[in-house]
């Protein structure tokens, strides 16, 4: 079965941290995927540019109306996110769970609706 | 069929021992059923099924040697039958139905004592699922494992029966759509997930126990449902901390024929001991040393050997408190919080004086942890009625009482007012 896992990161606080915790932070997601890409879980997964960058898009009887910003202000924001394989939920949590920013913010693990 | 008297009797009979069996195995042959069927509707269905066939075909053909066995087997024949009949109108049905008869090819008839009581264990850990809402694992947990109804969990916990049914359905689709898998978890979650669970039964046991508002102090229905869960845990998994939490409700619940006379509370120093229940507390400090038997100890454990101490003293006034303060210290370092802090200052104002624990319970208060909580005003009060500062004490029983909720609380609160009122030397002199 397939599950999303929806990366949020306080962007205030990953952009407080100096270059080495960065380079640290980026170096724990490389091997992260590496190790998912060995276990055979991994499917897809990409990092977003910042909430700042997000446009949203509407269609209202037939008239396309476009916000600047993501579709809700939170504290915490969207900023990636991982396309996992997993037998069951407990397996996929047990990989979010190894997401280095579920130390720092919060991983929202969503099952794929499958359509046969 | 048989034509003569005795075998209308033997139909009576054999209808006993069904009713018999339902009630004690029932859930049991659903645990195993979940399983099979891998959907819990699907296996609700079939051990009805189950238990009409069995109703329909032992008066005539004989009680099996083995009836669980029989019935786990009645129960999935039946399910991919109904499946096959479904499978006319939807054909996802029919590859469903193969995969399931695939899946258990072996004769179900070979299920022994073991492969059911994994089943069991099974079904305890998924209902008790942390992806599932707090709420929604005690219904679950209560309905499926404790076999209560709807209206019975509803009642209990003082919500409308939709609310829990919502609940109830709402936790099962999740466990379906999401796949939450039916599993004891690996070695190394268990801790963790144990946890999980026996926080559940804790909570239905404190709910039973001291009902969270309204007008009756005890709910004993659900300590009942509770203790039953706490043994079949042991049973199933002997944790430590699963017999320490046993241990524990045991211990309190020997107490609750004293704990309230008349429908007032009556507090541990003024119960009448000959009321507590022997054998319930014999059960429970045998169960204290095992589950202090190695490594270090689970809070269950720590707080059961504190309810032991207490069943163990032959008064009130003889309570070994320097051993409950050195109990309170383990527990500060298992579990620290707030709470546990303030009843280790209770007990210090026991062992050392009022005047001691008041320093410790305003400490406690000055940080504001516990501003909201009634036991931490009441405890304020009790100390400074026993120094004789009576208004100080006046004080912290009215703000204790602004925040009890049960009615006997207040009541007792209350009365503890009101006897402030006369300030006979009896009442406000130090002891």
């Amino acid at each position: 079965m397939r599950y999303l896992c929806l990366i949020y990161d306080e962007e205030k606080k990953l952009g407080a941290m100096s270059k080495g915790e960065s380079d640290a932070f980026m170096g724990e997601y490389f091997a992260f995927t590496e190790d998912i890409k060995k276990s055979g879980h991994y499917v897809g997964g990409n990092a977003l540019q910042p909430a700042n960058t997000a446009t949203s898009v509407r269609v209202r009887g037939g008239k396309m109306s476009t916000t600047d910003g993501p579709f809700a202000e939170t504290k915490e924001q969207l900023g990636g996110y991982y396309l996992i394989e997993a037998k069951d939920l407990n397996d996929a949590l047990q990989v979010a769970s190894k997401i280095p920013s579920a130390k720092l913010g919060t991983v929202e693990v969503r099952p794929i609706q499958e359509f046969n | 069929m048989a034509g003569d008297g005795s075998g209308k009797d033997t139909a009576a009979e054999v209808r006993a021992i069904i009713d018999e069996l339902y009630r004690a195995e029932s859930r049991r042959v659903l645990a195993t059923l979940i399983r099979l069927l891998g959907d819990f509707d699907r296996a609700e269905e079939a051990l009805h099924d189950a238990f009409s066939a069995a109703i329909e075909q032992w008066p005539r053909d004989g009680i099996p040697a083995s009836p669980r066995a029989w019935l786990v087997s009645a129960g999935r024949f039946r399910a991919i039958d109904a499946l096959r009949r479904r499978a006319r109108f939807d054909a996802s049905l029919a590859a469903l139905a193969v995969q399931i008869e695939g899946q258990t090819a072996a004769p179900v008839e070979w299920i022994g004592e073991e492969t059911l009581e994994d089943d069991r264990l099974r079904l305890v850990f998924t209902c008790c699922h942390p992806a599932l809402q707090p709420d929604a694992q005690v219904a679950l947990t209560l309905r499926e494992v404790c076999s209560l109804t709807t209206e019975e969990i509803a009642h209990a916990f003082l919500t409308a029966p939709r609310t829990v049914a919502q609940r109830i359905v709402r936790a099962k689709a999740k466990i379906r759509d999401a796949r939450i898998p039916y599993q004891v978890p690996d070695r190394h979650e268990l801790q963790d997930r144990l946890d999980a669970v026996l926080r559940v039964v804790y909570l239905v046991f404190n709910e039973g126990y001291s009902a969270s508002s309204g007008a009756t102090l005890t709910r004993h229905d659900l300590s009942g449902e509770a203790i039953r869960l706490g043994r079949l845990l042991v049973d199933l998994l002997p944790e430590p901390e699963a017999v320490g939490l046993l241990a524990l409700m045991l211990l309190q619940e020997s107490r609750r024929a004293a704990r309230s006379r008349d429908g007032e509370v009556v507090l541990l120093d003024a119960q009448d001991r000959t009321l507590w229940d022997g054998a319930l507390i014999a059960e429970g400090v045998a169960l204290v040393e095992r589950a202090l038997g190695g490594g270090p100890p689970g809070p269950y454990a720590v707080q059961a050997a504190i309810a032991a101490v207490h069943a163990e003293a032959a008064a009130a006034d003889r309570t070994d408190w320097a051993q409950i303060v050195g109990l309170y210290d383990v527990l500060m370092r298992a579990d620290a919080s707030p709470v546990v802090e303030l009843n280790r200052a209770a007990a210090v104002a026991m062992r050392d004086g009022a005047a001691a624990g008041l320093t410790l319970i305003d400490s406690i208060l000055e940080r504001g942890d516990l501003q909201d909580y009634q036991f931490a005003h009441s405890a304020r009060a009790d100390c400074c009625r026993r120094l004789g500062r009576v208004d100080d004490a006046r004080r912290a029983y009215s703000r204790a009482l602004a925040l009890a909720r049960q009615e006997p609380e207040r009541r007792f609160l209350e009365r503890r007012l009101r006897e402030l009122s006369y300030k006979g030397p009896a009442l406000a002199g130090p002891t």
